[in-house]
């Protein structure tokens, strides 16, 4: 077992009542800068601390996400929920159960060895005593340092992480109405900003006081290129929104339309900073392996808009948001208005499901905007579908080129991979800027400045892009596109989807092309023990996967990831059928994401991750028209449907001894690769530029 | 807010109770469940009838809401998710879809079952395809398709053996 490090949340917020508070009640309270985002985290988040604690799961209840009450634990996001912010919470509960015990042992005059906790009652070698974890923790002072006091059970002793414990939040989410969208507190009025249709126009004309005219608008404001509009109902905001949208004109900056992404993408690229550079990169390499693979831009496309609500009262202003990260977002929202932090509360509430920096902070931004001509009245912002496709963040659109040189026995001598990108890190208070989109249209505009992307270890568009194969020789760089006019941000997994995607095609390229089979060659080149049984583990369970192919017309093929390169392990196999189109009917994973907190839970995320990554794969693309997003609704933006559903099944290899990995994004590249081998299989021609659309599959079949 | 007025309202079938609405004739029907009437469990997607998150059933057929306007289900019977669990009886797809924790966000859920219903209602034994082709106008963004599935598989087979009773 390896010795779990001191979790890094633990730094601001060190206290043991900084994570948990014993209340007047039976519950006990935990407190989680994480927040949930539909992925289940906050069941598992209660399993450890319950678990620490020696309580049954419904003796805990759980606050998360709120400026005024839990720690600051950054976003939201990576995967990082259990394998960080879990990690801080069972230190934080371990130290209440010691030092609740050593109460007891003076009560009770026990060796306080001898003692432990089941279901909040207090045992002695196994045996009841008549104390209580909640009354012996009534009058004891929590406010000293975890650290002081940690003591985590080992393995053996936890009863609760490991069991597939049901979600505590989803009879709600189905069937009650816990939605930002939901609410509906007295006096409550709605809100719309109007979205300009290009990044960056300035609004020249609108006939505002046809606007506020009419029926049912309560204010109409303009604030630079910002349009505010106010109504009593969300219909009437909504059809206001539109009028004004249909009328309005903007300064729209230019762009000459590209011939293709790869164009378009590579000349906007800025030079090239060195990622890595490791041995030497031989200058003559006539006989090296290449594979350029390109991405689309993506949508996050969640099926509930971004939504907002925020009211002002006395000065202060409170906010309710879906954000990933709401200390982030009130920074961001005090720089733009001016104000001091502890003038603004933000309090996580409910959205629909969020793979990444999507509209929420935007929206939460509209809102408090909104918010400040109507004080004393909350005000809900629901974008509409087009801001969605069109304002929020999008997916970055990529390029990664990967090249090879084999030795004789052809083992891998040297790479060089390079990656552009537009960036993928321009989350709200990012290097201390707000990046809220409208605030960059105000009188007193606060605009995006240039991204650094996200920085090594996580990376961003070079996530992933350092292979995890053996190779004595490599150079690795990225060429980030910051002259586009789109949009980016963190979209799950962000760079890690096709640089996965990319080296595998290389490796897959190099076994075609020196006779060898691409599974061995795989496992020649990879020195961690737990890579190639992830690989061996998915090659042996999904046999029946790979047998009776028709040829020409089905084809199965392998990817493999080690998310971020220190994170989850994932090996994918797909079986695919070519007819004008690309099917996916069967995927079988293996996955070792350490130690498994609730293996439901982890399924149930990893077979999303997967069902999604099927979707960027194969569908998924957003239209460019010159500076213009053009997609605008669904129509235009076909993701994966009920029909095109593959058959998954998932092996989970549980290290309960290792700590816990994280695990829905690691499936984005590994899936992207097994679609892209299979294909290679089927056809025998690579096709490396994402989405596998028809158009795509026809040109290179008749090339 | 008003919008076209009718004088006599319009009357509705609701999850099996009759329901007048006056006053708002042209509204989606959507926004007459969530803002009028406060029966919130329909989702509000796209407002374009591409999502399926606001569909209901109307005389037994899956649509959705938020492109049909009240005037068009004038004295028919309409279904939201609210009657799953109507009366405190639970319907067997409300059952399964939690045993079968088949949701992540759970956004898109209640147009699902919704969907669901109509078929099911129809053909509780519909096998694996015929699911598959009930729901392909109902898009999940979180990938849950295939707990989703196994509910509605799981759902069914409880409303054939109590209609074999």
């Amino acid at each position: 077992m390896s010795a779990p490090s001191i979790p890094l949340p633990l730094k601001a917020a060190p206290d043991i009542s900084d994570w948990i508070r014993f209340g007047p009640g039976r519950t006990v309270e935990v407190l989680t800068g994480r927040v949930e985002l539909g992925q289940g985290n906050l069941t598992a988040l209660a399993q450890m601390a319950a678990d620490e604690l020696g309580l049954a799961p419904n003796d805990v209840v759980i606050t998360s996400g709120n400026t005024e009450r839990t720690p600051n634990e950054g976003y939201t996001a990576g995967s990082m929920s259990v394998s960080i912010g879990g990690m801080a919470l069972r230190f934080a509960a371990s130290a209440a159960r010691v030092l609740v015990l050593r109460e007891a042992s003076l009560k009770l005059n026990a060796d306080y060895l001898s003692l432990s906790v089941r279901d909040g009652d207090i045992l002695e070698g196994g045996r009841p005593t008549d104390l209580d974890l909640r009354d012996v923790a009534t009058g004891l002072n929590f406010a000293v340092p975890v650290i002081d006091y940690a003591a985590l059970l080992v393995p053996e002793r936890r009863t609760l992480s490991s069991q597939p414990l049901p979600r505590r939040d989803l009879p709600n989410r189905i069937f009650g109405t816990p939605f930002i969208h939901d609410f509906a507190p007295e006096g409550m009025v709605h809100g719309r900003i109007l979205h300009p249709p290009v990044q960056g126009a300035m609004l020249r004309s609108l006939d505002l006081k046809t606007l506020a005219a009419r029926p049912g608008i309560i204010d109409v404001f303009r604030d630079g290129s910002v349009v505010g509009i106010l109504a009593g109902s969300f219909s009437v905001v909504t059809a206001a929104v539109d009028w004004a949208a249909n009328r309005a004109e903007w300064a729209v900056p230019d762009l000459p339309q590209a011939a293709s992404l790869r164009e378009l993408l590579a000349g906007a690229a800025s030079a090239e900073t060195v990622i890595l550079e490791k041995g030497k990169i031989p200058e003559e390499d006539g006989n090296a392996v290449e594979v350029t693979a390109s991405r689309a831009y993506l949508s996050h496309g969640s099926i509930g808009p971004s939504a907002a609500m925020a009211v002002w009262r006395d000065g202060r202003l409170k906010i309710w948001s879906h954000s990933q990260g709401v200390f982030q977002l009130r920074n961001a929202v005090a720089r733009v208005l001016g104000l001091d932090i502890e003038a603004i509360s933000i309090e996580h509430a409910s959205g629909a499901g969020c793979y990444g920096h999507n509209g929420a902070d935007d929206a939460a931004f509209d809102a408090a905007l909104l918010a400040r001509r109507v004080p004393g009245k909350p005000v809900k912002v629901i974008w509409s579908r087009l801001d969605e496709f069109r304002v929020a963040p999008l997916g970055p659109g990529m390029l990664t080129t990967a090249r090879a040189v084999v030795d004789e026995t052809g083992a891998l001598q040297s790479a060089s991979i390079c990656v552009t990108s537009a960036p993928h890190g321009n989350r709200p208070d990012t290097a201390g800027v707000p990046n809220l989109v409208t605030a960059t249209r105000l009188a007193e505009p606060v605009p995006f400045q240039r991204s650094n992307d996200v920085p090594l270890p996580q990376g961003g568009a070079d996530r992933n892009a350092i292979p995890y194969y053996r190779v004595p020789n490599l150079h690795v760089g990225k060429k980030l596109v910051h002259d586009l006019p789109y949009r980016t941000s963190s979209l799950r997994a962000l760079g890690a989807h096709l640089n996965i995607f990319a080296i595998e095609m290389l490796m897959e390229k190099i076994a075609a092309e020196t006779g060898q089979d691409p599974v061995t060659l795989r496992l020649r080149h990879l020195d961690d023990p737990r890579a190639a049984k992830v690989i061996e583990t998915v090659m042996a369970e999904g046999e029946a996967l790979r047998r009776d192919m028709e040829p020409g017309a089905e084809g199965w093929g392998l990817g493999f990831g080690r998310y971020k390169n220190t994170g989850a392990y994932a090996a994918v196999l797909a079986r695919i059928r070519v007819e004008e189109t690309v099917t996916v009917s069967h995927i079988h994973a293996a996955v070792d994401s350490g130690e498994i907190v609730n293996p439901d839970g982890a399924l149930n995320q990893i077979e999303g991750g997967i069902l999604q990554a099927v979707s960027w794969t194969l569908k998924e693309e957003v239209k460019l028209a010159g500076p213009l997003v053009a997609t605008e609704t669904w129509l235009d933006y076909p993701i994966l449907r009920f029909s095109e559903v593959p058959q998954v099944a998932v092996t989970l290899i549980d290290r309960p001894e290792d700590p816990p990995l994280g695990c829905a994004e690691a499936m984005a590249g590994p899936v992207a690769a097994a679609i892209g081998s299979a294909l290679f299989q089927a056809l025998g021609i690579q096709i490396c530029d994402l989405p596998l659309t028809r158009e795509r599959i026809m040109a290179a079949a008749l090339a | 807010m008003a919008d076209q007025q009718s004088t006599e309202g319009i009357t509705v079938t609701l999850n099996g109770g009759q329901t007048t609405i006056s006053g708002h004739d042209t509204l989606p029907l959507l926004h007459v469940l969530r803002e009028v009437l406060g029966l919130k469990g329909t989702r509000f997607g796209c407002g374009q009838g591409t999502c399926g998150a606001c569909t209901v059933i109307v005389e037994g057929k899956a649509v959705t809401s938020c492109d049909l306007p009240l005037e068009a289900v004038r004295g028919k019977r309409i279904e939201t998710v609210e009657c799953l669990a109507a009366g405190g009886a639970t319907h067997p797809l409300a059952e399964a879809v939690l045993a079968c924790q088949a949701a992540q966000c759970g956004y898109c859920l209640p147009g699902i079952l919704m969907a669901a219903k109509a078929l099911l209602d129809r053909e509780p034994d519909a096998p694996d395809a015929r699911i598959r082709e009930a729901l392909d106008d109902n898009l999940c963004r979180c990938g849950a398709h295939l707990r989703i599935l196994r509910a509605v598989r799981l759902a069914g087979e409880v409303m054939t053996a109590a209609t074999d009773r």
